[in-house]
């Protein structure tokens, strides 16, 4: 009896940690797998299409120009003018939740911005198109509103919910004696925000921001139904008020009806490797900043 | 995405309804009195007709059943290739490569004009411009003409508009009308010609925005757009896209619709084809905004 009592949980907490384990690494198998496989697709692009065209700035793949720069440029001109937007709304909101709004408000905020989150892009994209595009036009006078601007607009939106959740929860992690702390020492309630609390939960907002850039990039639908799509490699900032297309829209618009095995199916699949290691760049730019925060706060409180 | 796209499971939904709805008072037992599902896949510009017709054969033959799809001329065509469908729906003639890969495939396409399109050059309704030649089309949207004012209008930038490069509609304008039909002729669209996802995007720009410029099938033209009547050459007649306009090949930028078999058609497949190019089917054309073949 005994026996058999402590054998059951030694074999049903092998099971079960084995079990974890495998969740564990299955993610990494999978990200292994996702990106073995867009490399084994994408590569071939590299031999099949000379280097010349693929870094030239025209792209029209029925007719065999396969520049990746215009695309790859609307891509981050779009995301910057989107970070633009989110970040400071974005942390303003989280700030006011925080630490300024009363309790109710706040139980009512907090699901209200979760609801903008949840928004369908397509909706969005809708909206986009027949709203606040034809705004944009007569408002700045634009010969089309369907432009970068736009896209940005409705991007920092769809990335606002993100980094306000987040950011919201590392400040709402900040330990109340700090704030106790900074106002009895005679802070005002902003000097103790922004010299206290926001440094204090540097590290989650940082989070934040890199997850709303990567919620932006990676956005499909809403920028395929306001941006134009028309591939012209933006020159600068002030290129936001063109046309732009970006690589998800075009992978989005092209991978339906290209021939399997084509250059041009290759070339998408290139495409798609190069907005993984932006991802990629982003997510890892964000832990290292993380951890070595972490580590500094580690040497500063031992 | 694509126009079609967002209703094209909710039609083919009520069409499968219907078919639920339809097996019992139509003194069939469920299930054994199918005669054959008849799969359809390929051109968005055909799919709204294509599913028309499904529905009305549907009530005429309740043993047949239709399954149609869009995503395409190409993707219908490599489908039929593939083997997955029996009719393959192209705004386009099917590609010479094509054909190659679907003889290598063993299957060798069988083509059936099933309908035909003119393709509408529209603008805003404010725009003062109601004609244009040929040559002034092929010009604005290969880049040479940028504002309105060069080809008499009002000093306003142009916009241009287009579907998306996998569009058959997008290939046939390229070919037709900015190259003019040439075939050394390598222009290619404006730089910043905006390629919109669906005829909607296009409807909405132009709708709004009286600088743009756009086209599409005559079916997705309503009565806020303003239409281009189109001459071949400076000095002809300016013509506007009709039913009859097309057919007497007066209007120039027309095509045909076409369907695909796998080898020639056996059974339901050739009733079906039959029935489509029957009167009775080819009414349905006009009533959404094509033009039917006259035999």
């Amino acid at each position: 009896m005994k026996i058999e009592l402590q054998k059951q949980p030694t074999i049903k907490e092998f099971a079960i940690t084995l079990l974890i384990k495998i969740a564990g690494y299955s993610a990494i198998l999978f990200v292994g797998m996702i990106f073995l496989f867009l490399l084994l697709e994408g590569l071939p692009a590299v031999q099949q299409v000379s280097l010349e065209s693929l870094l030239s700035n025209r792209w029209y793949p029925i007719e065999e120009y396969y520049g990746v720069l215009p695309l790859i440029g609307g891509s981050l001109l779009i995301t910057f003018g989107a970070t633009l937007i989110a970040v400071p709304f974005g942390i303003g909101t989280a700030v006011y939740l925080a630490e300024i709004a009363p309790r109710w408000l706040r139980e009512v905020l907090k699901p209200l911005v979760e609801v903008l989150g949840g928004l369908p892009s397509v909706v969005l994209g809708f909206l986009g198109m027949l709203v606040l595009s034809p705004y944009l036009r007569e408002l700045l006078d634009l010969p089309t509103g369907l432009s970068a601007l736009t896209g940005a607009i409705l991007l920092g939106g769809i990335a606002i919910p993100t980094v306000v959740s987040v950011a919201e929860d590392a400040l709402d992690a900040v330990p109340k004696s700090y704030r106790d702390a900074s106002l009895a020492m005679g802070a005002t309630e902003w000097q103790t925000i922004w010299r206290v609390t926001l440094p204090a939960a540097r590290s989650g907002v940082l989070t934040a921001i890199m997850l709303g850039i990567g919620r932006a990039i990676g956005e499909t639908m809403t920028v395929m139904m306001v941006t134009g799509n028309a591939p012209i490699l933006p020159r600068g900032l002030r290129d936001i008020i063109s046309p732009v297309r970006t690589m998800t829209a075009t992978i989005a618009a092209e991978m339906g009806e290209v021939a399997n095995g084509s250059d041009h199916y290759h070339v998408l699949f290139l495409i798609g490797i190069i907005l993984f290691l932006i991802s990629l760049v982003v997510n890892v730019t964000a832990s290292a900043v993380v951890f070595r925060q972490k580590e500094g706060q580690d040497r500063i409180l031992s | 995405m694509k126009h079609s796209w967002w209703f094209v499971p909710v039609l083919l939904f009520f069409l499968l309804a219907q078919t639920g709805c339809a097996s019992p008072s139509s003194q069939l037992s469920k299930g054994e009195d199918y005669l054959g599902t008849i799969e359809n896949k390929g051109s968005d510009t055909i799919v709204n007709l294509a599913l028309a017709w499904a529905e009305e054969y549907h009530q005429i033959h309740p043993e047949i059943r239709l399954s149609v799809t869009g995503g395409g001329s190409g993707t219908g065509i490599a489908s039929l290739i593939n083997g997955t469908v029996d009719i393959a729906n192209a705004s386009r003639r099917i590609k010479e490569e094509e054909r190659e890969s679907a003889l290598a495939n063993g299957s060798d396409p069988v083509e059936y004009v099933i309908a035909r399109d003119a393709i509408a050059v529209i603008v805003h309704l404010d725009n003062p411009i109601d004609h244009l030649t040929l040559q002034q089309i092929s010009d604005i949207y290969s880049g040479a003409i940028t504002n309105w004012s060069e080809v008499g209008g009002e000093d306003r930038p142009i916009v241009r508009l287009s579907r998306e490069t996998n569009s058959g509609t997008h290939v046939y304008f390229l070919e037709e009308v900015i190259r003019l039909g040439d075939k050394e002729n390598d222009t290619l669209f404006s730089r910043d010609t905006l390629l919109l996802p669906s005829s909607e995007g296009i409807g909405a720009e132009i709708r709004q925005n009286p600088n743009a410029i756009g086209y599409d099938g005559l079916g997705y033209v309503t009565e806020e757009m303003k239409v281009i009547g189109v001459a071949t050459a400076t000095g002809m007649d300016f013509v506007f896209p009709s039913e009859q306009t097309v057919n007497s090949g007066e209007y120039p930028i027309a095509r045909d619709l076409y369907m695909y078999t796998n080898g020639q058609p056996e059974g339901v497949i050739a009733e079906y084809l039959a029935w489509v190019l029957s009167p009775a089917a080819q009414e349905i054309v006009s009533e959404l905004g094509f033009v039917p073949i006259t035999q």
